[in-house]
């Protein structure tokens, strides 16, 4: 998921809690059931679940634009070379004995 | 939200904080309710009236309540506690209260009824007070709520007298 699609998906769970909810109390409370009001809420709260957690293709429209991997190779790591480490080592073990 | 884990988590801990808002409001909506319940508790006869070995008195009466608890129903009640309780003064206590009857109201459907009983609890002073003694019968109530706010109240009736004399 990408930074817009992650501003996104906050940005509609929160407006889908917030609904389900308005609109669960709305009718429970309008329909005198409070049952009914959980049934509508947990719903909502399955289909917000459903549409911001996965990572749906939605939410990967604008992808993050890295370095071209030709820079990468203008600049390499610098490189150690194993025989030197090889040697500082024994020298380590050969002092503690 | 950037990862599977910590969107699920978002969706949960929001989604349980909607939640509590809107129990909080359901209660809140209890406050919109003005009930206005009615009560009558007949006392159709004295079954007995006698002084206990240990100089306690006691009466056994058979009571007949007619009672419309409908609204105090709301959609966010359980259910309702329902007692009746004979309240009177003593020179000991200023105020006695024995429960004779109670019952549990699971629906509004069930909530005007009409029940002829003998009292349900045994109805024992505290010394030997009860000749002649005036009383009152209270309905109290409890309202239990799915969430929030428990509620109570009571209707009281007065103007009931036991008999002077044991029998």
């Amino acid at each position: 998921m990408d930074w817009q699609g992650q501003k996104h998906a906050e940005m509609l769970m929160q407006i889908f809690l917030v609904a389900s909810a308005v609109a669960a109390f709305a009718i429970g409370y309008f329909m005198r059931d409070f049952r009914l009001m959980m049934l509508i809420y947990a719903g909502g709260v399955v289909l917000t679940a459903l549409v911001t957690v996965p990572n749906w293709p939605f939410f990967n429209r604008q992808p993050l634009k890295w370095l071209d991997p030709s820079e990468v190779e203008k600049h390499p790591k610098p490189q150690v070379s194993s025989n030197t480490t090889f040697s500082s080592s024994k020298k380590k073990s050969s002092k503690n004995k | 939200m950037h990862s599977f884990w910590y969107r699920a988590n978002a969706v949960l801990t929001f989604g349980v904080t909607m939640l509590a808002a809107m129990c909080t409001l359901a209660s809140i909506s209890d406050n919109f309710n003005l009930p206005s319940p009615s009560a009558e508790v007949k006392i159709l006869n004295i079954n007995w009236f006698q002084k206990q070995a240990n100089g306690n008195d006691e009466v056994s009466m058979t009571l007949n309540v007619s009672s419309d608890l409908s609204s105090l129903f709301t959609w966010n009640t359980k259910q309702v506690f329902v007692f009746v309780a004979a309240e009177y003064e003593t020179p000991q206590n200023a105020l006695n209260q024995v429960s004779l009857w109670d019952g549990i109201i699971p629906s509004k459907e069930h909530s005007k009824f009409w029940i002829h009983t003998t009292n349900k609890y045994r109805f024992v002073d505290q010394g030997s007070n009860l000749k002649g003694k005036d009383f009152n019968l209270t309905l109290h109530w409890h309202i239990m709520p799915k969430t929030g706010k428990m509620f109570a109240d009571k209707i009281v009736m007065t103007g009931y007298r036991l008999p002077e004399e044991y029998r």
